[in-house]
């Protein structure tokens, strides 16, 4: 892995010397959650990073960072271009303009190996997609004896610590269409963790699960985020955000509109958008 | 009219009939769909692939296939492949390939192309978020087409790929005009032998009827069962 100069920061992001990644950092099978140091390290770099969907532009000149150890919070409206983002930086949408490096890794870059970036980068989805026809167990192990090349042993041991972190060991036999929403939805975050990713993206992690089943995964979520894991986390979940958030950046119509501290946001945002949305989504 | 009947025909050539005829026929048909199943898979992964060239032969092929009567398949493979063996390999003359492994190669390219429209609709069947997980993983295409996407997809076209092997189960009575000896074959040859034709055909149809009627029974209840829990 090579350390590549990184883009300006952006105004009101602690941005230190950057792209001095390890290479193989969170990847000591040790841990079992990277330890988070607030270093000012970035671990994630989107600059100007723009995407089209033929004529019809998502993401236009998006520009943003996260430092290791941070928990930024993505939100906006439906349509926004939140989700497309977040998933940009494990290039699971391409994107045709800018760069993303993660962890000192360029996203563009045909010689990168993207298979390998995406092991080190967790992934929650908004409908989980444990594979169904799998074993919890399988499903937490999967990966770490296909991608990363764990013998079996270790890797069921990662795994079922992992599950018992998020209070589920009794189910480790039971396949995911039996267990509930919230449940599968945590089963989904330890088999991201058992691959000890040096970050974590969420993509709505909670908004397709029952209300009475949000507050599990949440509590799980907090909990990662104290423990001082990197996370992006694309949510409503405006509680969630000024309990653990260091910055939210809002978005609309494909643009970040507003990146600020938890506090300026919440306190004061100053674009009229992120106002009228802050409004709209607190009125409840 | 049953007076005249002389069943005795059949008890007395069982052993033939079904030790090499029917023996013959399950295995023909077994092997067949096996291997058919495996090429057709790769056919439908080539078909969905999206790379130009790679989608549009498998694309040519399948449409071929099933263009096609299975009778002049067959011919067409017995007569020319010992041509086209020995352009390839610069030999004088044809090269022997035997009317069984003819015939082998023939079923499973033939039922490979219907195969691989089962498992074509299988792939797509299993939701775009798998393999973006698997993906997300850093599970690469194959890493993910054979732990993630294949086993769904086998499983939920498990009821259709059976019930095309049935199909294939009876096709493979075609294998006559190569003269090889499947069970149709053994219960012809007998009937014409000791002059019994309507019993010995009608045995035939109650024993092919007994085993497709069987088999579809056993895959409808199969299908209640692997049907996967979302």
């Amino acid at each position: 892995m090579t350390s590549t100069p990184m883009p300006a920061p952006t105004p009101g992001t602690p941005v230190a010397p950057a792209g001095q990644a390890p290479a193989d950092s969170g990847l000591q099978a040790g841990n079992l959650i990277q330890p988070g140091t607030r270093t000012g390290e970035t671990m994630i770099a989107i600059d100007n990073v723009s995407k089209w969907y033929g004529e019809f532009q998502v993401l236009t000149n998006c520009t943003t960072s996260v430092a290791k150890g941070e928990v930024v919070v993505v939100c906006g409206p439906s349509g926004s271009g939140k989700s497309t983002l977040i998933k940009t930086v494990n290039a699971l949408e391409p994107f045709q303009k800018g760069q993303i490096t993660v962890a000192g890794t360029k996203v563009l870059d045909k010689s990168t190996n993207l298979p390998k970036l995406r092991s080190r980068v967790g992934m929650v989805f908004q409908h989980f997609e444990l594979f169904p026809h799998l074993s919890i167990t399988d499903n937490l192990t999967i990966a770490q004896r296909k991608v990363l090349g764990r013998g079996a042993e270790d890797a069921r041991k990662r795994g079922l610590d992992l599950l018992a972190r998020v209070g589920l060991s009794a189910h480790a036999h039971k396949f995911p269409g039996q267990l509930s929403g919230g449940q599968q939805q945590r089963v989904a975050i330890a088999r991201a963790l058992a691959m000890n990713p040096v970050v974590m993206l969420f993509d709505e992690p909670t908004s397709a699960l029952d209300p009475e089943m949000v507050g599990e995964v949440l509590d799980v979520m907090v909990e990662l985020a104290k423990e001082g894991m990197t996370m992006m986390v694309v949510t409503h979940e405006m509680g969630f955000a000024r309990k653990v958030a260091d910055r939210v950046i809002f978005m609309d119509r494909g643009e970040i509109v507003e990146d600020a501290h938890k506090d300026d946001f919440f306190g004061k945002p100053r674009s009229e958008r992120a106002q009228t949305f802050l409004s709209k989504i607190l009125q409840h | 009219m049953l007076a005249n009947f002389d069943f005795s025909v059949i008890t007395s050539n069982l052993p033939y009939l079904f030790f090499d005829g029917m023996r013959f026929t399950l295995g023909l048909t077994a092997m067949a769909a096996g291997m058919g199943i495996v090429l057709g898979t790769l056919i439908a992964m080539a078909r969905l692939s999206g790379v130009p060239g790679l989608k549009h032969v498998a694309k040519v092929y399948v449409e071929l296939m099933r263009s096609l009567p299975l009778v002049l398949v067959i011919f067409w493979f017995y007569f020319l492949v010992p041509y086209i063996g020995a352009y390839v390999t610069g030999s004088p003359n044809p090269i022997q390939v035997g009317a069984f492994p003819s015939a082998l190669i023939t079923f499973t390219l033939f039922e490979a192309a219907y195969f691989s429209e089962i498992m074509r609709a299988g792939i797509q069947s299993i939701p775009k978020g798998q393999t973006a997980a698997a993906s997300a993983l850093g599970m690469n295409y194959w890493q993910s087409m054979v732990n993630v996407v294949l086993p769904q997809a086998f499983r939920n076209m498990l009821p259709l790929l059976l019930t095309q092997t049935i199909v294939l189960f009876q096709d493979t009575s075609l294998v006559y005009v190569l003269s090889l000896t499947d069970f149709l074959g053994a219960a012809s040859k007998v009937a014409q032998r000791d002059g019994r034709l309507v019993e010995m055909y009608l045995f035939a149809a109650v024993v092919y009827f007994a085993v497709c009627f069987t088999a579809s029974f056993l895959v409808r209840r199969l299908q209640a069962r692997v049907a996967i829990i979302r």
